[in-house]
């Protein structure tokens, strides 16, 4: 029987209610990010550019623009005869069928999708996180570890620790102990919600889980905790080098920022292991005879007339003469007028804003619903 | 839609003016306007008006045009029904002898469904609703159907095929040698059955006289119902190093570049995921067309810039034409330039070309001092 070594599931069925409008008609992974991409491009190209070909994508909240955006996935190389991408929202079965209840029960409910490839190792991914990693060399790390489940961790700053779910390891690397969002953080090993496991194993403890009534059946707070009370071998793989979970408006407006530092980790100009998108076949960016573009990113189909600083630019955008953009994020299809003035925001797509209106003050981060069509000056949300 | 069309795209194109720019690679691949080549504007016109069969005759060198179309996938030319054709002809020159290509595959046209063709060559960018002309071409119940423009006799011009129409119809067609203010210029649209066609080439073939199909129609016109159709949107012909670069400035008109990029469809092209373009603190562009990918820390003026370009600080690129992968040092100027694919200009260079006769740099230099 054909087999897969490995295959990655992909939580995608967040809501990511902190995201506000952003997230209104459109599930988290499918939020557009940096201009071009959306947050599940990451994830998705780190699949490919690591030869996984196998990826299940878990879907949930508001799909529509999710599925269609992972299609047969041949964005990602993904269009296959045997694995590929598959979307695997909830289902009805004998029994009747559920809503993914948490994180783990999304993959016990999809066993069946994972025993046809039969794979020796399940990759469990985030959907909604921006960061470039090789998953082999985790891999390799799991398997020279002999581990039944390997956690990728990033190091953070001790003080924002209890903001995160924690690992406590020993000198090896081996996890002793798991704490979701400490008050007194023993280490600063953040949980990056990237899991190596050995599919036999996990499958065991997935149906344990599933026994236990009281369970929210999730990763962190259930299955992680069950193994290591009964003694299965975790261990940490510490990762280094960019990664954000984009939760909140001023955490999403701060990592698509980051792609402007002149010193930004994550690489998107490297050349090779490119973050894949979806092109839209727009014709090229054209900047007009008076405009002023600094320390900012465009796209295709854009059009420039007035300026531009600081700023992320995404598809089909049209800024007027005389208008200013500045500290913003402006997403697909949004038209900024003459003399318009959009600081410190984030612009949903189609939005327009007037002639000579102006969104935003520089202080907190002003969110402009999609498709809204602003008249008015807008200070504050 | 032209359900009942089949799209001929012939592509023994007269390079002998342009040389610098297909050395490696034919006419049609050459790269245009920063993200797409020549072939995407004929092929997307076709793909936009509901055409789903695609023939492509290719002539030698043919490397970087079967990288660039690849299965067709950007068209939606890879199917199981019809799709794309290529037909590589690597023994024999072409030019003039298309018949010859289309003898070795007959079998392409008696396969098809299709009834109709739509034959064309590459060099001449437009974005042309093809629809409206088959109409027009089946209402009429000519034999063949041309398409025109009315133009003023510019150099972009010089030496294409000039029609002689008398009340619609094509009475001779002969070459603009630049006389005359204002010439018919043949758009090297042709649609016709495909029962002509396939006649055509047998005749080409048992005369002699003609060998390419083109050629057959204009020395038949008094013997067949040929019909001209006037264009009116805009036309460029890349015929020569100076028609090219003439085109890529006027898409940096706006109007030009709504009108080719998107008025009866979008244009596509490969896909090479490249980032966002990045802009830095102290760069200054004005009047340009800039592709994906690239990193901008100098000036841009006037000028198109292709994928994954990186222009340095100080650099100053002024009616320029930047081709993808190149490195633009620091200091330089470049004035009236043509850069090729993959070059490298070193720092504090300087290269001042005519506004009309611009300097052409050749695929994969490496310019220093």
């Amino acid at each position: 029987m054909r087999k897969k070594e490995i295959i990655a599931m992909v939580l995608a069925g967040g809501q990511g209610t902190r995201l506000k409008s952003l997230t209104k008609n459109n599930a988290k992974p499918a939020v557009p990010f940096g201009g071009k991409y959306r947050i599940i491009d990451f994830v998705l190209s780190n699949c490919a550019n690591s030869s996984i070909d196998t990826v299940g994508v878990l879907t949930q909240y508001q799909p529509l623009i999710l599925n269609a955006h992972i299609g047969i996935g041949m964005t990602w190389d993904l269009d296959r005869k045997f694995g590929g991408v598959r979307i695997l929202p909830p289902y009805q079965h004998e029994a009747g069928g559920n809503w993914y209840k948490g994180t783990a029960d999304a993959i016990y409910q999809n066993m069946n999708y994972i025993d046809y490839y039969n794979p020796e190792y399940v990759l469990v991914l985030s959907g909604d996180h921006i960061y470039k990693m090789d998953y082999n060399l985790m891999l390799d790390y799991h398997k020279e570890k002999n581990a039944d489940c390997t956690i990728a961790v990033i190091e953070v700053p001790i003080e924002e620790a209890s903001r995160f779910g924690i690992m406590n390891t020993h000198e090896d690397g081996r996890i002793y102990e798991f704490e979701e969002k400490p008050k007194k953080p023993k280490s600063n090993l953040a949980s990056m919600g990237i899991y190596v496991f050995n599919w036999n194993r996990l499958k065991h403890f997935l149906k344990e889980d599933q026994k236990d009534p009281t369970s929210s059946n999730d990763f962190g707070k259930n299955v992680i905790p069950r193994m290591l009370k009964e003694g299965a071998k975790l261990y940490a793989y510490r990762f280094e080098g960019y990664w954000k979970d984009v939760g909140t408006v001023e955490s999403y407006w701060e990592a698509n920022m980051d792609l402007l530092k002149e010193d930004c980790q994550l690489d998107l100009y490297e050349g090779v292991n490119k973050i894949y998108a979806v092109d839209y076949s727009l014709p090229p960016q054209y900047i007009g005879p008076e405009a002023v573009v600094e320390n900012s990113m465009i796209v295709d189909g854009c059009t420039i007339y007035g300026e531009v600083k600081n700023s992320i630019i995404s598809r089909g955008v049209y800024i007027g003469k005389n208008a200013v953009v500045r500290d913003s994020v402006i997403l697909q299809d949004v038209r900024i007028e003459d003399g318009a003035t959009v600081i410190k925001s984030v612009v949903g797509n189609g939005a327009r804003i007037r002639e000579g209106v102006t969104v935003g003050n520089g202080k907190e981060i002003v969110l402009v619903p999609e498709k809204r069509d602003v008249k008015e000056n807008i200070f504050e949300e | 839609m032209l359900r009942d069309y089949m799209g001929v795209i012939l592509l023994n194109e007269d390079e002998s003016n342009i040389r610098s720019l297909t050395l490696n690679r034919p006419l049609a691949s050459i790269p245009i306007f920063g993200r797409y080549r020549v072939i995407d504007f004929v092929l997307s016109n076709m793909v936009n008006s509901g055409i789903t069969n695609v023939g492509i005759f290719v002539e030698r060198n043919s490397r970087s045009l079967v990288d660039h179309i690849g299965t067709g996938k950007p068209w939606d030319l890879n199917r199981k029904i019809d799709g794309l054709f290529i037909f590589n002809h690597t023994l024999k020159r072409l030019v003039e002898e298309d018949v010859n290509a289309f003898k070795y595959n007959m079998e392409y046209f008696f396969r098809s469904k299709k009834e109709k063709v739509v034959l064309s060559r590459s060099r001449m960018i437009c974005n042309i609703n093809l629809e409206e002309i088959a109409k027009e071409h089946e209402r009429s119940g000519a034999d063949v159907t041309i398409v025109y423009k009315k133009v003023n006799n510019d150099e972009m011009f010089l030496n294409c095929e000039v029609l002689n129409i008398d009340n619609g119809k094509v009475v001779g067609v002969g070459k603009n040698l630049g006389m005359g203010d204002t010439i018919n210029v043949s758009m090297e649209i042709f649609f016709m059955s495909k029962e002509f066609l396939i006649q055509a080439i047998y005749k080409c073939m048992q005369d002699g006289i003609c060998s390419s199909v083109m050629e057959y129609v204009s020395k038949h016109v008094r013997n067949h119902d040929v019909r001209a159709y006037e264009f009116k949107g805009y036309l460029g012909c890349i015929n020569s190093v100076s028609s090219y670069y003439k085109v890529s400035m006027d898409f940096l008109n706006g109007d030009v570049m709504q009108e080719l990029c998107s008025k009866n469809g979008n244009i596509y092209t490969k896909s090479y995921d490249s980032p966002p373009t990045k802009y830095l603190n102290g760069c200054s562009i004005t009047n340009s067309i800039m592709a994906s990918g690239s990193i901008v820390k100098g000036l841009v003026s006037n000028s198109i810039i292709g994928r994954r370009v990186i222009i340095e600080e100080g650099a100053e690129v002024i009616d320029s034409i930047v081709f993808s992968r190149c490195i633009i040092g620091k200091n330089v100027k470049l004035k009236n330039v043509i850069i090729d694919k993959n070059v490298i200009i070193e720092d504090d260079k300087v290269l001042i070309g005519d506004n009309k006769y611009p300097i052409v740099i050749e695929k994969g230099s490496r310019i220093h001092l």
